[in-house]
């Protein structure tokens, strides 16, 4: 092989490498990626039985029930909308009433959602940033405490 | 006073990086000796200076001087001394002080054993080592001091976040910004060469050692945190996709795809040119891992910060040094003198063909951690790219190149006989296919997929040894024989091994948890027992129990199997008053194969306890894996040939250089 037909050889695998992550990465971008709603952007958009979706907002106070065999029930809120989310499992420990979450699950034909993983990571103050913009968008934003960063809201007693 | 001393130490780095970014650079342009002698001293005085900084900062936390702003947000005065000292980089402005200081002492090496290096190089590399610097400290003093003192002074401190005192996670970070900051070093070799316009084997012999030791520290870093997230998040998964793992996992896999080609840059001068762009592009990663982390672009435990100044300040630095050394290497790069020719079947190849494959993984790990920032940015759609996305890109990439992974050191330089590689390769070869066979008779009701994954991990191993046993002639000459030739094979060599062999072992450990692990939730009054994996779990009692700086609620969980008892698990919920914070502690039971986990949840209004359990098949051998790669690392990172400033002597020049 001369010198040109060497390199045009390793330029062709470059590209054949190139191509397969390009489509490997469309492929994936058309089948597994899971979108955010907020309770309202469901009532707007309307989300099929089954899709996998994260549905977000705030846990609504005094909504927690316990349902035994290690499953409860709350509802999320963005004071718009409201749904009511099953999960089982254990719940992660910055979960609280009133405080936000992101749940991920599906929407059974009922209008009912399961959740198999709920997140509330992290922080005593840690809003997710998707739950803080779809309060905002539906005029319910009310603390800029949710948005400070972790060592300047720590303790809430702020230091004067 | 000791903080203000701190403070000013500081400043003082400032300005003698100013200097040290200046002058050098300005005495290397002259050819003036002079000019580039202010190199050295300067590095030195600047680690010093850092060093200083970072020790005030230190004396602060451990003496809790809460008129300090940064120790009040982030200490406490009942916090055991680790976490206190762990505290100083648990917080936005103490890791970026810890990272400058990382910098300086890579600085301060260069500087102390940099003799044999061309006198214009070294001076080069001191400069835009000191570059970094700059960038840095100023971001420091201008939007992250972490000197500001409070006036009066409260009693006491608000606390760590809980989650971050834990003993791995108080060691994750440091690992991890060496290894980051690591490339900061390849990086400023390679912007020193395409200044200098000439890639020499000196050049290259520098890489290779400090490319191994960042290498080797994000590995550590990187299994640290994996760990970590493993037994404290309480879900028994070991790595989540999530945007700030892939933030340190790109430059990791990049730095990887570095190490296999400074190996062609050293040993026959061939794919220079890319080896300078893979140097700018690790360094690039982990800017950029490090603006993703600390920008608050990403909200979760490590964004401390959510301050936009720092936020455009870091992308600021990112834009000039990712920006300005790429378009140094579009005008410079085309004058390097490329070398060393070799044929489509060769070490040189297959080491491209790694570089390829790897360059795709990390190109597919980029879109999938930055897609939906860009989306959310352009067009406010939220959607979350989790692991389904990184199963079907990441994983079908990697696959082929974990394939090729043993053929690789069996093949010759220039022109390899493939024919004779793969020959060595059918112990091997044999191996795997009796571990596919195996596993498929043994768990058939997994998923189809696993027997090929078991395969492919033998195959790693196996390889590995086949490759260790080619060399020292093993069965082909006499026992004695082999002994000898196996301790004088370069360490390099057994590094190699290591490293590939520990491969194996965590993929069979991922396979493993992915392919087989059991699940229980369940809920139970004490006395009561549920099964899962062929154990009974029967939780005893629920007590409480008062930690240095917590108080814990404990669930006593005995295990049996088979009417044999095990020992209990005494999984925990603590509750930390002074961060008003829970954390769950999960509670593993390992005999090395697997992994039974168990995480105590909330009381239930019936007065059970909500258990949750995994049995996790071969969970512990992802870590087990992780450090035998680290200490192929090691192992490389001791070869004599590589070490910093280790003489060549005529000998190791004269011999015929031995294969990797």
């Amino acid at each position: 092989m001369t010198r040109k037909q060497r390199r045009a050889a390793f330029i062709v695998v470059a590209l054949g490498i190139l191509g397969l992550a390009v489509g490997l990465v469309l492929y994936a971008m058309s089948d597994s990626i899971v979108y955010f709603y907020s309770p309202s952007d469901v009532v707007e958009r309307g989300v099929e039985p089954g899709e996998r979706i994260r549905l977000g907002g705030l846990v609504e106070q005094d909504s927690l029930q316990d349902l035994g065999d290690a499953t409860v029930r709350f509802n999320v809120t963005d004071f718009v909308e409201t749904f009511t989310v099953t999960y089982r499992g254990v719940l992660p420990d910055l979960f609280r009433e009133g405080q936000g979450v992101i749940t991920e699950g599906a929407f059974d034909e009922a209008g009912g959602f399961t959740a198999d993983n709920v997140l509330a990571k992290h922080d005593e103050y840690y809003m997710p940033p998707e739950v803080a913009d779809a309060l905002k968008k539906s005029g319910n934003w009310q603390g800029e405490g949710a948005e400070k960063s972790h060592s300047e809201t720590y303790g809430q007693g702020s230091y004067p | 006073m000791i903080v203000e001393l701190g403070h000013f130490a500081l400043v003082l780095a400032l300005g003698v990086s100013l200097v040290q970014m200046a002058v050098p650079a300005i005495g290397a342009h002259r050819r003036e000796a002079p000019l580039m002698r202010v190199a050295e001293p300067a590095a030195l005085l600047q680690f010093a200076l850092v060093a200083l900084a970072f020790a005030a900062l230190t004396y602060a936390f451990v003496v809790s001087d809460f008129s300090v702003k940064l120790v009040y947000d982030n200490s406490h005065s009942a916090k055991p001394l680790i976490y206190k000292v762990s505290g100083v980089w648990g917080n936005h402005e103490g890791s970026m002080v810890l990272w400058v200081l990382i910098l300086a002492l890579f600085g301060a090496l260069v500087a102390l054993f940099g003799n044999n290096l061309p006198d214009t190089l070294r001076a080069r590399v001191l400069a835009v080592q000191a570059s970094i610097a700059v960038a840095f400290l100023l971001f420091i003093l201008f939007t992250s001091n972490p000197f500001l003192r409070l006036d009066p002074a409260p009693f006491e401190g608000q606390g760590l976040n809980p989650i971050l005192q834990d003993r791995a996670l108080a060691f994750h970070p440091p690992w991890l910004y060496a290894g980051y900051v690591g490339f900061s070093m390849t990086f400023s070799f390679a912007v020193a060469a395409l200044i200098e316009g000439r890639v020499d084997a000196s050049w290259a012999r520098w890489v290779r050692p400090w490319t191994l030791a960042a290498w080797l520290s994000l590995t550590i870093g990187i299994a640290m945190g994996s760990w970590w997230a493993y037994y404290t998040l309480g879900w028994g998964g070991f790595w989540f996709w999530d945007p700030v793992e892939n933030a340190s996992l790109m430059p990791w896999i990049a730095g990887t795809a570095l190490l296999h080609s400074a190996i062609v840059a050293e040993k026959r001068g061939a794919l220079k040119s890319w080896t300078i762009l893979l140097a700018i592009l690790a360094f690039s990663l982990s800017l950029l891992g490090t603006f993703l982390v600390r920008s608050g672009v990403l909200t979760s435990v490590h964004a401390f910060a959510v301050d936009p100044a720092r936020g455009s300040f870091i992308l600021g630095i990112l834009i000039v040094f990712v920006g300005g050394s790429l378009a140094l290497y579009a005008w410079r790069a085309p004058m390097l003198k490329t070398g060393g020719l070799f044929a489509p079947l060769s070490r040189e190849s297959a080491l491209l063909m790694n570089n390829m494959l790897l360059s795709a993984a990390v190109a597919s790990v980029f879109v999938g951690t930055l897609y939906p920032l860009l989306l959310d940015g352009l067009t406010g759609m939220k959607i979350t790219v989790g692991p389904p996305f990184f199963n079907y890109t990441f994983v079908p990439i990697f696959v082929p190149l974990l394939c090729l992974v043993p053929l690789g050191p069996l093949l010759g330089w220039k022109r390899a006989d493939v024919k004779a590689a793969a020959e060595r390769l059918l112990a091997a070869a044999g191996l795997a296919l009796v571990a596919c066979l195996a596993t498929f008779a043994v768990a058939h009701d997994g998923p189809w997929l696993a027997p090929f994954g078991m395969a492919l991990a033998v195959w790693l191993v196996a390889g590995a040894a086949s490759e260790i046993a080619w060399r020292i002639k093993l069965f082909s000459t006499p026992l004695a024989e082999s002994l000898g030739r196996a301790r004088r094979l370069p360490r390099a060599a057994w590094g190699t091994a290591l490293a590939h062999g520990g491969l194996g072992i965590a993929v069979a450990g991922i396979v493993g948890v992915t392919a087989w692990r059991a699940e229980l939730i369940t809920s139970l009054a004490p006395g009561e027992s549920a099964e899962i994996a062929g154990y009974t779990l029967t939780l005893e009692q629920v007590g409480l129990r008062d930690g240095p700086n917590y108080e814990a609620t404990v669930g006593v969980v005995r295990v049996a199997r088979d009417g044999r008892e095990l020992g209990t698990l005494l999984p925990e919920k603590r509750r930390f008053p002074a961060e008003r914070q829970e954390k769950t502690e999960a509670a593993i039971r390992t005999n090395g194969f697997a992994d039974l986990y168990v995480v105590l949840g909330e009381r239930a209004g019936d007065g059970k306890w909500v258990l949750r359990a995994y049995h996790n098949n071969l969970a512990p051998w992802i870590w087990i894996g992780g450090a035998i790669m680290a200490l192929g690392g090691a192992m490389s990172l001791m070869d004599r040939r590589l070490r910093v400033g280790a003489p060549t002597g005529a000998r190791a020049r004269l011999a015929p250089a031995p294969a990797e």
